[in-house]
């Protein structure tokens, strides 16, 4: 394919290197001019940095942008949206306490010299929804509204500049069927006007029924560009994955003891109505790697949270062993011997301002002291022997834990939990941002944990980690379990069917 | 040089030597050094200035004065220390010394009245200290449960106390001071004065209670399951939880830590005058927190030491007495204060970003370092 043909911005040989760690190597992508160009990669492969760089958040460290054939700097997100690059953020980035119409005019307020024209910026941003076939009163409150017409709000701002390049990070994560159809009925629309949409999904079925292109990133490399037309849902994931999931995730039937966890009826509302965790119920047994595979918001997170005591208004029975764990702090259910890998290392997992030493030892503390005098010398010895048992790469644990790549960082969260004896280790996305190489590291350690008699029981938006690492796999969509499958019955088919929060909703 | 050649050579030295130098080895010790030492350039370039102005300033007569003064200001910011390092603020630990004072004067003065019994309790000096540390730990006790039971921020809460304080103290005696605190032999309470004038060993005793609190807080600090979780909660508090830490109780403990420490500097104020006024130590509260700020401590928690708060108090303290020493007017010392605080907190934001950057740097080195000695011992 001539990569010239209409790319009206191009990454030509990009590569980016974040501290140790090459986050892109060598990529090269096109973006045609009105046409969606649809961007797939497991995580970690690199495409945030990428649509990042696109957009002026990160400066490549080699290579160069190209618009409209012309090398261009992209040194700030304001210098692309001048060049009419905007992104939208999987997160939205909009401000909930402002309105619809103050949030599309964020930052280009329409001025006078008597103040904001705040009636002149409510017609503009009506007009602008409507455009979008919206009808959100632009006064209304952003935190008030649906996801999904927050979502237009977020396209309705992008729009309200010059834009030729719009770049969508998941942005049906969080939409239902319906709000679906209108944002592909407003992606075709715009690119009808002669856009150049930049999609990103984890959704195949997306990007086959809305890409025109699509790009494959693996650990940072472009492996595959193709028309959609020329291909189907099988060539991208296997050039996602690049190679057989046994390979990445070898697999050993284990012997399975008596169930440890046993949870019946977990139940966690959700303010403001609804529930998180619906009438969950299932056991995980001592050996048994369990996976828990859902769609974000599925309510994965919230039940692991429910499950270590981090949420106190869930109710619901949780037995450890045979022991009632109702009522039970954090702390005390670490002590039983439960304990989370919580899902964002940087804001749950790990201290910044502390060693690796200290990350390690953190819950495990009381156990290290005596009337509060800690034993240093044999916290050093045993972190140091955790520390060299999963593999954190580190020539001394009182580096600072900050100076550890994504990977090291998650092994000295694994360490951290090991120090603590669990019998039962909950991970909650334990593989999220985490290179290749480290992945198959932890499934080995996680392997080794299991057939020491320890219950995981581990969460997963990535199928193939699911299918590669668990015994027995549960799907959760809209808070409940909508499916359980032996690893031999299991396979992507099924469990994205289960995971479809619609199918729910039709069963309910 | 890699670094098992660096560890080759730094096994050949005397151990004390090797202990020391293995520490500075990791960046992080060198990150909290450089921070101490920023301080201690102050504090070096604070006495070279006035002892060139002034030949007495660097004598030791005035130097044991100014000495007595430091520790007023650097027990309470010992305690604020561990406030600040949790990310939180005392912005009564001036009040809460005023009350502290006010509560021992009157049990000195006066004894403890028991109006329905027309009855006189007289206390010994050490308990009316003890009863003055617990006014002070009861005062820390109520910052802590507003902040962890009601949800109120630190500062708020702690602004209510410094009004709350002041305003009990001012009540204590009607807005009037205890003048004599002297005691009398038949109520065995003589020798309050000790406290804040007496000496041990030729050494002020006001500097001997320092030396103590230093090295208790920085045992508490460096070696106790509370200081590392003390750290790690001003570090990060969600991860903490996650850890099983019992946050509220940690804040709890802090804030009792500082009001003990803020007591402390209120009981040692009313020995040195002899007298309890209800606005003794008024606006403390900023000397404190300028002293933990100058000692390298962040405000957002997690980064600061025991050690660089009482450079940080030696730095205000003798500012200020030097200031006084060379005849500057107690108006401009109050400007010259303010400056360094703010200077000081520049300092460090500068030095955090350029840290971020370097840190990024030894990433990638350690990684570099790591897999050549992983295919090194492949080879």
């Amino acid at each position: 394919m001539s990569a010239a043909r209409k790319a009206v911005l191009r990454a030509a040989d990009v590569s980016k290197v974040f501290g140790g760690t090459v986050a892109l190597n060598h990529v090269d992508f096109n973006v045609y001019r009105g046409k969606v160009n649809a961007l797939v990669g497991e995580n970690g492969a690199g495409k945030s940095t990428l649509i990042g760089i696109l957009a002026g958040v990160h400066q490549p460290t080699a290579g160069e942008i190209l618009l409209d054939g012309q090398t261009v700097q992209l040194p700030s997100p304001r210098a692309a949206g001048e060049h009419g690059i905007r992104l939208i953020h999987q997160e939205l980035l909009l401000f909930p306490n402002l309105s619809v119409a103050e949030n599309i005019f964020a930052g280009s307020e329409l001025r006078s010299a008597a103040g904001v024209r705040l009636r002149e910026q409510e017609r503009e941003a009506a007009r602008l929804l409507e455009r979008l076939g919206q009808r959100v009163n632009p006064r209304s409150l952003v935190g008030d509204l649906a996801v999904g017409a927050q979502q237009m709000v977020a396209i309705a701002k992008a729009l309200s500049q010059q834009v030729r390049v719009l770049i969508m990070d998941e942005p049906t994560s969080a939409l239902s069927t319906r709000e679906v159809e209108s944002l592909f009925q407003v992606v075709r629309a715009l690119v009808a006007d002669g856009v150049a949409v930049v999609y990103i999904s984890h959704r195949l079925e997306e990007i086959m029924t809305i890409g025109d292109f699509v790009t494959v990133l693996r650990d940072g490399k472009q492996v595959a560009e193709a028309a959609v037309p020329e291909i189907d849902s099988h060539w991208i994931v296997e050039h996602m994955i690049g190679r057989d999931p046994e390979a990445l995730f070898p697999y050993e039937a284990r012997p399975v003891g008596e169930p440890l966890l046993e949870v019946a009826d977990l139940t966690l509302p959700r303010p403001g109505g609804g529930l998180w965790v619906d009438r969950v119920s299932f056991s995980v047994s001592a050996g048994e790697i369990v996976g828990v595979y859902g769609l974000m918001g599925a309510g994965r997170t919230e039940l692991l949270q429910s499950l270590v005591g981090e949420r106190r208004e869930a109710v619901g029975c949780v037995t450890l062993n045979g022991v009632d764990l109702h009522h039970e702090a954090i702390g005390a259910r670490i002590a039983r011997g439960l304990f989370l890998v919580p899902e964002d290392r940087q804001r749950e997992g790990l201290v910044q301002a502390l060693s690796v030493k200290e990350n390690v030892s953190l819950a495990s503390l009381d156990e290290l002291a005596a009337f509060g005098n800690l034993a240093v010398r044999r916290e050093a010895r045993e972190v140091g022997a955790v520390v060299r048992d999963v593999g954190v790469k580190v020539p001394d644990i009182n580096h600072p834990v900050t100076a550890l790549s994504g990977g090291n960082q998650q092994k000295v969260v694994v360490a951290k939990a090991l120090l603590t004896e669990p019998k039962v280790l909950l991970m909650d996305d334990p593989m999220r941002g985490v290179d290749v190489g480290a992945k198959a590291e932890l499934y080995r350690i996680m392997k080794r944990l299991a057939s020491e008699g320890i219950a995981i029981l581990f969460t997963s938006s990535d199928l193939m980690e699911v299918l590669g690492m668990a015994d027995r796999i549960l799907v959760m969509a809209r808070g409940r379990i909508t499916g359980e499958f032996a690893r031999e019955e299991a396979t992507s088919g099924l469990l994205v069917a289960a995971s479809n929060p619609h199918a729910v909703k039709a069963v309910a | 040089m890699s670094s098992s050649q660096f560890g080759a050579l730094l096994r050949t030295r005397p151990g004390w030597l090797q202990e020391l130098l293995d520490e500075l080895h990791t960046p992080h010790a060198w990150r909290s050094l450089l921070l101490r030492l920023r301080a201690f350039v102050a504090l070096i370039g604070i006495v070279i200035v006035f002892s060139s102005i002034s030949s007495s300033f660097f004598t030791g007569s005035n130097l044991r004065v100014m000495t007595e003064h430091v520790a007023i200001v650097a027990i309470m910011a010992i305690g604020e220390t561990f406030v600040i390092l949790t990310a939180g603020i005392d912005l009564s630990v001036g009040s809460v010394a005023g009350l502290a004072g006010m509560i021992a004067g009157g049990l000195l003065n006066d004894g403890l009245v028991l109006h329905p019994f027309d009855a006189v309790i007289w206390f010994n000096v050490p308990l009316v200290i003890l009863i003055g540390l617990g006014v002070g730990a009861t005062a820390g006790a109520v910052n802590g449960a507003v902040i962890t039971k009601l949800g109120v921020a630190p500062f708020i809460a702690t602004l209510g106390m410094l009004s709350v304080a002041r305003g009990v103290a001012d009540l204590r005696n009607d807005g009037a001071t205890f003048p004599d605190l002297g005691g009398e032999p038949k109520h065995h309470n003589t020798g309050f004065d000790f406290l804040g004038t007496g000496n041990l060993a030729h050494i002020p005793f006001t500097i001997v209670l320092l030396v103590l609190f230093v090295i208790v807080a920085v045992y508490i600090a460096k070696r106790t399951a509370f200081g590392r979780r003390v750290y790690a909660i001003g570090g990060n508090e969600r991860a903490s939880e996650l850890a099983g830490i019992r946050v509220h109780r940690i804040k709890m403990g802090v804030y009792v830590i500082s009001g003990i420490c803020a007591a402390m500097t209120g009981l040692l104020i009313t020995s040195q005058l002899g007298a309890a006024f209800p606005d003794t130590a008024t606006s403390y509260e900023l000397n404190a927190i300028a002293a933990v700020v100058l000692g390298g401590s962040s405000l957002f928690g997690g980064r600061g030491t025991i050690g660089g708060t009482v450079i940080g108090a030696f730095v205000i303290g003798f500012l200020s007495d030097g200031l006084v020493l060379v005849g500057v007017s107690e108006f401009w010392q109050m400007i010259a204060k303010g400056t360094v605080i703010v200077a000081a907190v520049a300092l460090d934001e500068a030095q955090r970003r350029r840290q971020s950057r370097a840190s990024a740097a030894v990433a990638s080195i350690i990684e570099e370092v790591v897999s050549s000695e992983k295919s090194a011992a492949q080879a």
